[in-house]
C-alpha cells in the first residue's frame, strides 16, 4: 500500500481536504438515525481492510501534515505536552507499541530492528532515523512520550492507574476538542469528564471507568466520539479559543457545505505493560460538510441526527450558533429512505 | 455542622466537610482569618496531650491581633503566622518535608487557602485520606486565565476580566486541585462585540 501524503494546513489557509479515495474510509460515528450518550466500546479488532480501523493506529493521507502542525503547536505552547513525573516508563511502553505496531502493520513505511536494549527506528515519512537504547530517556531529544507522540496522528493522554481510578497523569494534546491538558493532567476520570452534561446522570462514566480498571494487556478497545468544527482546524483548545471561536460566526448557508466539518475522534484504549497504566490516544478525522453528503446514506442520518439532537447537546458542542441553518442545510440530502444499520457508507 | 455555602455543582468542584481529630503522630493545621474559629474549636474538643503534637500556621487580615492571640494562646508545638498565603503555605512545605508518616493535615478557610493547601500537601506526598477540609467565609475564587496562565486571586464576579490579558473569563465550576484554581474561559470569543453584564457572584 502507497500513501500519498498530501500537503495542506490545518490554520490560516486552511488547504486541508480529504481525496475522493479517502471519503469512504472516513469514521462516521453515527450507526443508528438517532444520537445520544452511549459507552459504545467495542474490541479494537482489525475489522474491513482499507477502514481506519484496520490496523493498530491508522495512517492515512494527512500524516505528514498532521505531525507538522503538531510541531507548530509545541513550539508556541510548551503546556500540551506534560508528563507528571512518575510516567516516564509508561512513556516508553507508548514508544514500544507504537513502533512495533507501525513496522508491522506499514512495513513500506516503518522499520524496527530490535537489537537486546538496543533500537532502530526509521520513519520514512518523516525522515527520521535513530538508534536508541530502550528505556534511556537521555538517549533521546525528549521525553519518551513527546518522541514518539510527535510521529503518531492523534493526541495521547496516558492514564496511571491506582486508587480504583485513572488519574490523566501525561499526554501530548495539540488537537483536542476544546479541553485543556494543562488545566487537567493530574485529574482523576470523574474530575477531568466533570463538565460533561448529562453523562453522570446516566452512569455512563461509572460504567466506562469500571471497564477501563479491567482492561487486559493485548485487548485494545475503541469508540467513536464527535463534534462538529468550523473549518479544519485540528487545535481547537480553550488556550486558542479568541483565535477559533468567531469562525463559529462565519457560517453562512451559501459556505456551510465546506466550512462545516464533521470532527471524529477514533478513541482507543490500550493496557501498557510495563506500567499498568493505560494509552488513551484520540484520533481525530475532519470532513466538510460537502465531502459527508457524498455518501447518500451519511447525508440521510446525519440530518436526522442533527435535527432530534438533545438541546443540552447542541451547548455543549458549541453548536448553537448556526444548528438551525445546518439542519436545513442537511434537509436538502434526506429524502426520507430507511438507512442501512452501522456506520459503513452502502 | 459545617458552615459552607458552597450548592452542589460538577465532580471536579471540590467539597468540603467539618474538621475533625483524625488518629496521627503530628498534626497540621492552616488557617486564615474566616477558619480560626475552626481550629480553636478542634483544639478545644481535644484530648489531653494533644496540642503537643500541633502545628499551627495562620494567614490573618491586615490589622487583625485577636485571633493571633487566641490562636497562639491554645499552646501548640509550632505557632507561626504569615501576612499572604502563599508564605504561609511556603511554610508549610517546609513543614511537611520534615513530617512523619502519620501525619493529619487540617485546613480550614477561604478556598484559596485550602484549595494550595491542598496541592502542597498532595506535592509533599501526604496521601489525601490524612487532609480534612473545612470551607469557610468568601465565596471569592482563584482562577486561572486559560489562555495566558494567569493566577487571578479573590475572584468575586462573573465574569472576571483578565489583568493579564484582558479577556473578559466566564469562571467555571471547573477545578483543578493541582492548580488549585477555578478554570476561566473567555466569555465573548465567537463575537467580542458582544457586551457582557459583570456580576458579583461570589461573595
Amino acid at each position: 500500500m502507497t500513501i500519498q501524503f498530501r500537503n495542506e494546513t490545518f490554520r490560516n489557509d486552511f488547504t486541508y481536504a480529504n481525496s475522493p479515495g479517502n471519503i469512504p474510509r472516513f469514521p462516521f460515528p453515527f450507526p443508528e438515525d438517532v444520537y445520544m450518550y452511549s459507552t459504545n466500546v467495542e474490541p479494537h479488532h482489525a475489522t474491513r481492510a482499507g477502514s481506519p480501523f484496520e490496523h493498530a493506529f491508522d495512517v492515512d493521507e494527512h500524516y505528514v501534515a498532521e505531525m507538522k502542525d503538531r510541531a507548530l503547536v509545541l513550539a508556541d505552547d510548551p503546556g500540551r505536552c506534560q508528563a507528571l513525573p512518575h510516567m516516564e516508563t509508561a512513556g516508553w511502553d507508548f514508544v514500544e507499541l507504537v513502533m512495533v505496531s507501525k513496522a508491522r502493520d506499514y512495513p513500506d513505511l516503518f522499520e524496527l530492528t530490535i537489537d537486546g536494549d538496543r533500537w532502530h527506528w526509521i520513519n520514512k515519512p518523516l525522515q527520521i532515523d535513530d538508534t536508541f537504547i530502550f528505556g534511556d530517556s537521555s538517549a533521546l531529544p525528549c521525553h519518551p512520550m513527546e518522541y514518539i507522540g510527535r510521529q503518531v496522528q492523534g493526541d495521547h493522554a496516558i492514564l496511571d492507574q491506582r486508587d480504583g481510578n485513572l488519574w490523566l497523569d501525561a499526554g501530548i494534546i495539540t488537537a483536542q476538542a476544546d479541553w485543556s491538558l494543562d488545566f487537567d493532567v493530574g485529574m482523576n476520570f470523574f474530575e477531568w469528564h466533570a463538565p460533561v452534561p448529562l453523562a453522570h446522570e446516566l452512569g455512563v462514566f461509572q460504567r466506562a471507568l469500571k471497564f477501563l480498571l479491567s482492561l487486559p494487556q493485548g485487548q485494545p478497545s475503541r469508540r467513536l466520539n464527535w463534534t462538529l468544527t468550523v473549518n479544519p482546524r485540528l487545535d481547537t483548545s480553550p488556550e486558542n479559543y479568541p483565535k477559533w471561536g468567531p469562525d463559529r460566526t462565519t457560517v453562512t448557508p451559501e459556505n456551510i457545505g465546506e466550512k462545516i466539518h464533521l470532527r471524529v475522534e477514533l478513541q482507543t484504549f490500550w493496557r501498557l505493560p510495563r506500567s499498568n497504566a493505560i494509552l488513551f490516544p484520540i484520533r481525530t478525522y475532519l470532513m466538510a460538510m460537502n465531502e459527508v453528503v457524498t455518501q447518500p446514506k451519511w447525508g440521510r442520518r446525519l440530518h436526522r441526527v442533527m435535527r432530534d439532537l438533545r438541546p443540552e447537546l447542541v451547548e455543549y458542542k458549541g453548536l448553537s450558533r448556526y444548528h438551525p441553518i445546518l439542519v436545513e442545510w442537511l434537509s436538502q440530502f434526506d429524502d426520507g429512505a430507511p438507512t442501512s444499520p452501522g456506520i459503513f457508507p452502502d | 455542622m459545617s458552615e459552607s455555602l458552597i450548592e452542589e455543582s460538577i465532580l471536579s468542584r471540590p467539597t468540603y466537610g467539618t474538621l475533625a481529630i483524625a488518629p496521627g503522630l503530628a498534626h497540621y493545621f492552616v488557617a486564615d482569618a474566616s477558619g480560626a474559629e475552626c481550629v480553636i474549636r478542634v483544639a478545644q474538643a481535644a484530648p489531653k496531650g494533644f496540642m503537643e503534637k500541633v502545628h499551627i500556621l495562620y494567614v490573618p487580615t491586615p490589622g487583625e491581633n485577636a485571633l493571633i492571640t487566641a490562636l497562639y494562646a491554645l499552646g501548640a508545638k509550632r505557632f507561626e503566622h504569615f501576612p499572604t498565603i502563599d508564605d504561609a503555605i511556603a511554610r508549610l512545605g517546609d513543614w511537611l518535608a520534615d513530617a512523619k508518616m502519620g501525619s493529619q493535615l487540617y485546613l480550614a478557610g477561604t478556598e484559596g487557602l485550602i484549595g494550595q493547601a491542598v496541592a502542597k500537601g498532595e506535592e509533599c506526598g501526604l496521601d489525601h485520606t490524612a487532609v480534612q477540609c473545612e470551607h469557610r467565609g468568601s465565596l471569592a475564587r482563584r482562577v486561572q486565565c486559560v489562555h495566558c496562565k494567569t493566577m487571578i486571586e479573590k475572584v468575586t464576579t462573573q465574569p472576571v476580566k483578565c489583568p493579564s490579558c484582558d479577556l473578559l473569563l466566564l469562571v467555571r465550576d471547573h477545578y483543578s486541585r493541582r492548580l488549585a484554581a477555578f478554570q476561566g474561559v473567555c466569555i465573548n470569543a465567537e463575537d467580542p462585540t458582544e457586551e457582557v453584564e459583570i456580576r458579583e457572584v461570589f461573595k
